[in-house]
């Protein structure tokens, strides 16, 4: 099974944010230094857009930022006004959409090296003082980013995939019962 | 002429960019309609008459490959030109596009100068 390195899964990400920031948000944001953060539940506040991906391998990528950039993000996106950082559907949409892409365009590049991965649609969470956390052990890799609206994080989780197991012998799978 | 265009994607951002962006493309639109999947692209397509879709893949309910699938399968839509517009990358997802009767495909992030000169090759 082909093996990925940290520094490619940074390259991916900071490849992919840039284009999307550069594309579509006309945007200038600067990526710090990557760095690589345990699976737990550390609790946080913003914005928090999810995508699963599976295939050979198998995790989440994430989007993290505070409601000052999501909301940057929505205006830039859209060329609309945010007012007052009330964060509301279509800010939630447009970080959503922004997600997709630079986990969808990091994932082109990752899966040239490790193989097809499939891409759910994004889920948005916000709030304060909320935890995400995907199953499994695998830390997750994180690329910060930074500009004068705040502050975004790109972090993904990969993983190769367990093989199928077989049935051991002498397990008897359950009989489906008919009440 | 002025074109009626259905834009098919879950995202309501991309939507509302799409139509910013085939304006700044100087693309001659008359009515446009919008879907949030496969699904609900059909029921619009079945009452209203359209010249150009554009549409995503990772849509719930019906993706767009499936969408596309479906507009090519019926004869009062089979020339209807169909653009995806998509994150996918991969070259499956694009030879599949292509088999199933695509007439483009942009990937996202897009220009307004991508999506003119995709049309360009369509219109």
């Amino acid at each position: 099974m082909e093996q990925i390195r940290q520094e490619e899964i940074v390259a991916a990400i900071r490849g992919a944010a840039a284009e999307v920031f550069e594309t579509m948000l006309n945007l200038d944001i600067a990526a710090g230094e990557p760095y690589v953060e345990p699976n737990t539940a550390e609790t946080t506040d913003g914005v928090v857009a999810l995508i699963g991906l599976a295939g050979a391998w198998v995790g989440s990528g994430l989007l993290h930022c505070d409601p000052k950039m999501a909301c940057r993000i929505y205006s830039s996106l859209l060329a609309a006004e945010c007012g007052d950082l009330d964060i509301n559907e279509e800010i939630l949409d447009a970080v959503a959409e922004v997600a997709n892409m630079i986990i969808g365009n990091a994932k082109n590049v990752i899966e040239e090296i490790v193989g097809p991965l499939g891409m759910s649609t994004p889920t948005v969470v916000f709030g304060k003082n909320f935890a995400t956390r995907s199953t499994g052990a695998d830390p997750w890799t994180v690329v910060p980013f930074a500009s004068d609206s705040g502050m975004m994080l790109v972090k993904l989780c990969l993983a190769p995939a367990r093989e199928p197991q077989p049935i051991r012998h002498g397990f008897v799978p359950p009989r489906l019962l008919s009440l | 002429m002025l074109l009626d265009v259905l834009i098919v994607d879950d995202s309501a951002a991309i939507r509302k960019i799409l139509q910013r962006v085939l304006r700044q493309a100087d693309v001659p639109v008359g009515e446009v309609y919008e879907a949030g999947d496969g699904v609900e692209a059909l029921d619009l397509l079945k009452g209203r008459h359209v010249d150009l879709v554009f549409a995503d893949i990772n849509m719930p309910n019906m993706d767009g490959l499936q969408l596309l699938g479906k507009i090519k399968g019926e004869d009062q839509w089979k020339k209807l030109p169909v653009i995806m517009v998509t994150t996918e990358g991969g070259q499956t997802k694009v030879m599949a596009s292509v088999e199933l009767g695509a007439a483009g495909y942009v990937k996202k992030p897009f220009t307004a100068d991508q999506i003119r000169q995709t049309l360009a090759g369509i219109l």
